[in-house]
């Protein structure tokens, strides 16, 4: 039975939630999926229900699994439930829970993909060596022609069409670890890049942009090898243990050097590594140097808007932004990426309507509960469309794929495109040909 | 009465009416999703149905009605007086999905709505044309028209621009025996029969289902203006309230905050209010531009004669908005003193002010509770909010003896039970002690006539025999 769980539930935190609803109209998966089972109180007040012994795990499973975790209900709600924690600690459970129910080979597909490939660099560039291979191969053309494709379940076939061009292997070796300001130029700040796991391997290019983009802003960029993944994907998929194995190496990785700030360019992967401290509450020293951490960590955005960029390209074009939940609910960086979107010479910026609300990609979410995160999107969508924007800027990577998928979802792939800021922003500086 | 329980032969017949599974709901985390609202207790639903129109209402109900199964309308559960509860089991008639209808007549002035809208919305639409719908409840960016309907719900625009019900044309309603009815008209003058429009708004879900209705909307305000004023005493507060209202100005809000709430707001945001203060009033006049700036001006005058420490006035916008957020977060910053909230909303004249502020400082003291008090000061419509912690059983039957007395005070000074929230099955119990046996069973004969059956949130506004006020959950 899963009475045995439910005591670890988060309950206290519970109590925080006086059922005033106010997090509602806030909430997508709500507007969605149109029951409160699905609502941020309903959430709540399940994980309560649960932890008093009125529901099993097996039925607070579903209203947890569908949450995005987007957070939009915290910045929503009046009375200040952290309802990050809750689900956090809901997820947690259910995890420990699921996984003596699973299967033994699952549970080791599981572990091997968490342990071994997420935060291990060299696996993820051999998947993107093997990505390369297929895309420049013309393998790709070839499984597209003969549908070899549809073999995979929809969800995964969707994302393999806008996967995006990953870097060759010998670009991304020749890649160097420290990139220096235009000569001539007095260094501003010296910075350490957060490379990100998933970041470096698919997105290599926006990682290389960002660095040049830094160094063209007049940043000493230093980046280390001994840095691993920021355990995001971990901790939404319950695996608190092995986040709490990459935070310390993290820790330990960039608290040796002597920089202003610690810059990722993943929103997903900023909020992880802001809230780093909540991971060690209690244990004095590391989360003590947790907060050194912390009090480092900036989004791109944040540091590129205190420098100055060239940007001396115009690029014509109606712009809309995509902001990132975990950007905007967590790190609460909103200001910066709308004012260096409207500092590009000849873009007209134009606010989509309900900005704030989340695209439905949210981590894994859209390959997991892949119907779940289409109806999302094409809420998401309707608002791009109606600003007729030709550009979708995000600044996550799992919010770029999503909208790229938008993109190819509304069939608008000649009309528009979605790029991450930092292309833009490289487009715009004369660094990128994208 | 004995009701029928939810069987497989009756959730079939429910079926061919809402053939939809999305829309019909019997999983137990969906159940428990709908057991609850604003303010206190869990009740179990036997299912949860999602109609979307008034054929399938009255459908459901004619069949509820047939077979004896308690029926519980509901908006969006932010009711804080137990309104949605199922506390008979049976079905939870959700109509927040009913949201499809919005028009705004601007000629005619008045906007055909479906229950399901939310007021937020209907406020924008109208002000797109320059209109305005003034039912304004803190709650508006949530709570639904037909939750404001079947509560008579307020807000602090009440003062100048009454409640809901001044603001309800006609009605389309669905009968407790499941027959589809029109009451009133699109007309402001109407006067042909028994006012059912009146009866059915502030009737909480008992008389019938709201499936549609038609409002009011009036011209909006050009120009408007705020105050704020800080008062070393309380009394004098109550006071200048007096005082401005007879002064032949009749403001649009009037709100006032005491010194646990400035407290309280201060340590959750400081917004440079004065801790050491008594109490805060608020002040916000419209019309005319001209006709504004003279009247908040004279109202500056009269809260700085009868003694006010201080006093700040605001023209535009942003700075109206930056005085108004110290009133907006009293709500939530007394939740982070202590997690469970008792939120009240008895009402009286507004002479008697004073007077109910000292009588809540007793009831504070005798019973050691943490009570603040906010609210709509210029109609009478005070908040004493109790917060406390629902897990300390002692302390809640504290509260509950507060609360019971702070209702006594409020009726004693010639006020009631409600302003807004409406009864509920929270304040069920002391609805004799407001209206009197006769009172009460004139209410009753025409609920008995209505819903012979007693299927329409049974439960609500009419006491069971020795019910009490209950906080504490089993
Ligand atoms: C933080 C907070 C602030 C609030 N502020 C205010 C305020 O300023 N002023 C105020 O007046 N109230 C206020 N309220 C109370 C509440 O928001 C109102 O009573 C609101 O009208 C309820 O709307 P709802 O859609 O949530 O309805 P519900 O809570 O779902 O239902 C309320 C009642 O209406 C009945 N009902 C719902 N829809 C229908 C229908 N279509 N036909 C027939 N009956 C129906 C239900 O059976 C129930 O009895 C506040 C509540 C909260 C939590
Ligand atoms: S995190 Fe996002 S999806 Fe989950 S309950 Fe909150 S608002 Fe809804
Ligand atoms: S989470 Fe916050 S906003 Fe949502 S119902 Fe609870 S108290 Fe209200």
């Amino acid at each position: 039975m899963s009475h045995s769980h439910n005591h670890k539930l988060p309950y206290d935190e519970t109590f925080q939630c006086v059922q005033c609803g106010y997090c509602l109209p806030a909430c997508p998966t709500y507007q969605t999926m149109e029951k409160e089972t699905h609502s941020p109180r309903g959430r709540i007040n399940l994980v309560k229900m649960a932890a008093e012994g009125h529901l099993t795990l097996d039925e607070l499973k579903e209203p947890i699994d569908l949450c995005l975790g987007c957070r939009a209900c915290e910045t929503a709600c009046p009375s200040g439930v952290e309802y990050g924690k809750i689900l956090e600690g809901a997820r947690d459970v259910l995890a420990s829970y699921q996984e003596r129910k699973t299967s033994k080979p699952m549970r080791f597909a599981q572990k091997v993909m968490f342990q071994n490939v997420f935060p291990d660099s060299k696996k993820l560039r051999l998947a993107a060596d093997a990505i390369w291979m297929y895309q420049r191969t013309g393998l790709q053309r070839v499984a597209h022609k003969g549908k070899l494709t549809h073999i995979l379940p929809e969800n995964l076939w969707a994302f393999e069409e806008v996967l995006p061009k990953v870097s060759s292997p010998s670009e991304r070796r020749k890649r160097p670890a420290l990139f220096h300001p235009p000569t001539g130029m007095a260094p501003r700040f010296k910075v350490a890049f957060f490379k990100g796991c998933i970041m470096d391997a698919i997105f290599e290019k926006i990682n290389r942009l960002s660095m040049e983009l830094l160094a063209l802003a007049g940043c000493e960029v230093i980046v280390i090898p001994s840095q691993t993944c920021c355990g995001a994907l971990h901790a939404h998929a319950g695996r608190r243990d092995d986040t709490m194995t990459l935070a310390k190496q993290n820790i330990e990785a960039f608290e040796k050097l002597d920089v202003d700030f610690i810059v990722n360019n993943a929103g997903g992967c900023g909020a992880q590594l802001v809230e780093y401290h909540h991971l060690f509450h209690g244990d004095e020293e590391w989360e003590d140097r947790a907060k050194a951490l912390v009090a480092k960590t900036r989004d791109i955005t944040q540091v590129l808007g205190q420098c100055e960029l060239p940007l001396n390209k115009p690029i014509p074009a109606v712009v809309t932004y995509q902001r990132s939940c975990h950007m905007t609910n967590v790190q609460k960086v909103t200001k910066e990426p709308v004012d260096l979107i409207r500092q590009i010479p000849g873009v007209t910026f134009r606010e989509m309507a309900n900005p704030n609300m989340c695209c439905g990609s949210a981590g894994i979410y859209n390959v997991i509960h892949y119907e779940e995160s289409m109806e999302v999107l094409d809420v998401k969508m309707g608002a791009v469309k109606d600003t007729q924007a030709s550009v979708i800027v995000t600044t996550n990577p799992g919010c770029l794929l999503q909208m790229k998928l938008g993109v190819q979802r509304e069939g608008k792939a000649n009309e528009m495109r979605a790029v991450h800021l930092v292309e833009l922003l490289a487009e715009a500086c004369g660094l990128a040909d994208s | 009465m004995a009701y029928s329980k939810v069987d497989q032969g009756i959730l079939a017949s429910l079926r061919q009416i809402i053939p939809d599974p999305k829309r019909l709901l019997t999983d137990k985390q969906d159940l428990a999703g709908y057991s609850y609202d604003a303010s206190f207790g869990t009740y179990w639903p036997e299912v949860v149905i999602q109609p979307k129109n008034t054929e399938e209402v009255a459908a459901v109900i004619k069949l509820a009605n047939a077979q004896k199964i308690p029926v519980y309308p509901r908006g969006q559960s932010t009711s804080l007086s137990g309104g949605p509860l199922p506390v008979e089991g049976g079905i939870v008639l959700d109509l927040s999905k009913m949201n499809h209808k919005l028009e705004v007549h601007a000629d005619d002035l008045i906007a055909i709505v479906s229950p399901g809208v939310l007021t937020a919305a209907i406020h924008e639409a109208a002000e797109k044309v320059g209109l305005m719908y003034p039912p304004d409840p803190s709650s508006s960016a949530v709570s639904t028209i037909g939750g404001n309907l079947a509560e008579n719900s307020g807000g602090p625009l009440g003062l100048k621009y009454g409640v809901t019900k001044d603001y309800v044309l006609g009605l389309e309603v669905v009968t407790p025996e499941g027959e589809v009815i029109r009451t009133g008209g699109r007309t402001v003058k109407n006067v042909t029969g028994y006012d059912l429009t009146k009866l059915l708004v502030g009737s909480e879900g008992t008389l019938g289902v709201i499936t549609e209705a038609t409002l009011q909307l009036i011209p909006k305000p050009p120009a408007a203006a705020t105050l704020l004023a800080i008062f070393d005493d309380i009394v004098k507060s109550g006071e200048a309230i007096s005082k401005v209202l007879t002064s032949g100005i009749l403001p649009a809000k009037m709100e006032i905050m005491d010194q646990a709430c400035i407290i309280a707001v201060e340590s959750y945001e400081p917004l440079g209010l004065p801790v050491d203060a008594e109490a805060i009033i608020l002040i916000e006049v419209d019309g005319h531009p001209r006709a504004v700036e003279e009247e908040i001006r004279e109202a500056a005058e009269i809260c700085e004669r009868i003694g006010a420490r201080q006093v700040q006035i605001a023209s535009t916008a942003a700075e109206r908005a930056n005085l108004w957020k110290a009133r907006k977060m009293v709500s939530p910053a007394i939740t982070r003193v202590k997690p469970t909230k008792i939120s009240e909303d008895a009402t009286v004249p507004r002479s008697q002010i004073p007077a109910m502020f000292s009588r809540l400082k007793q009831i504070r003291e005798k019973y050691q509770v943490n009570l603040v008090v906010f609210g709509h000061a210029g109609d009478g419509n005070l908040h004493p909010n109790i917060v406390a912690d629902k897990r300390d059983k002692e302390e809640m039957q504290r509260v509950e003896k507060a609360v019971e007395e702070i209702f006594q005070a409020a009726i004693e000074l010639g006020g009631t039970l409600s302003g807004e929230h409406g009864i509920g099955n929270m304040k069920a119990p002391f609805m004799e002690m407001e209206l009197g046996t006769a009172g009460l069973d004139m209410m009753k004969r025409i609920k008995d006539s209505w819903d012979p059956n007693n299927i329409m949130n049974p439960g609500k506004i009419f006491p069971k025999p020795g019910q009490k006020l209950n906080l504490t959950e089993e």
